[in-house]
């Protein structure tokens, strides 16, 4: 029985608003499935970003409901403490201009955990 | 399949001032794209600000789900 749409919503919502560091991508850190995730998530690795995973591949409700919360079109998404950052271009964007480094150190602080986790919405 | 010129013709709808805009089709399918931009519709606004605004400029040939990666670059003008 899959969930009804606001519920799937609400899941996501409160991911992007309590995790430090919200991917939302195209398969997992271990197995990627696109370029663009790809991108993304290596600019977070360099720059020791506590990583939250979720997968929008299993359920394409996931990816509607996403982007109807974030106003963005695309996947990847990645979210600092509830703020959309961007996409893959921006995030590598900020990656080599030193401002994503700024960010996470100013969000989180310089003592941050590098950790990976995928959350698994169904 | 889309055509670069089709998404240099939307963007130039929107960015009548750009000081450079180009389209790239990055594999020749008409599917991977990358779109170049330099407006004064972005001084002053975050990079999300910006590529929305280029989301919103190609709404119409995003629409159908056929182009499957776009890159966007933008920067201001100022």
């Amino acid at each position: 029985m899959s969930q009804s749409m606001s519920q799937l919503g609400e899941q996501i919502k409160e991911i992007i608003e309590s995790e430090p560091v919200s991917v939302f991508m195209k398969g997992t850190p271990q197995l990627v499935m696109c370029g663009n995730s790809d991108r993304a998530l290596r600019a977070l690795r360099a720059v020791g970003a506590p990583v939250t995973a979720v997968d929008v591949l299993p359920d394409p409700q996931i990816r509607h409901e996403l982007s109807a919360l974030s106003g963005w079109p695309t996947i990847p998404q990645v979210f600092i403490k509830g703020e959309l950052i961007g996409g893959a271009d921006i995030v590598d964007e900020l990656y080599a201009s030193g401002e994503l480094q700024a960010k996470l150190d100013e969000a989180l602080g310089t003592e941050r955990e590098s950790t990976e986790r995928t959350v698994v919405l169904a | 399949m889309v055509v670069a010129a089709t998404l240099e013709r939307f963007l130039r709808n929107s960015f009548p001032d750009a000081s450079a805009l180009a389209v790239e089709d990055r594999t020749g399918g008409g599917d991977h794209f990358q779109v170049t931009v330099a407006s004064g519709r972005f001084d002053g606004l975050t990079l999300v600000e910006q590529h929305r605004l280029v989301y919103e400029a190609l709404a119409e040939p995003l629409a159908d789900g056929s182009i499957h990666e776009l890159r966007i670059k933008t920067r201001g003008i100022a």
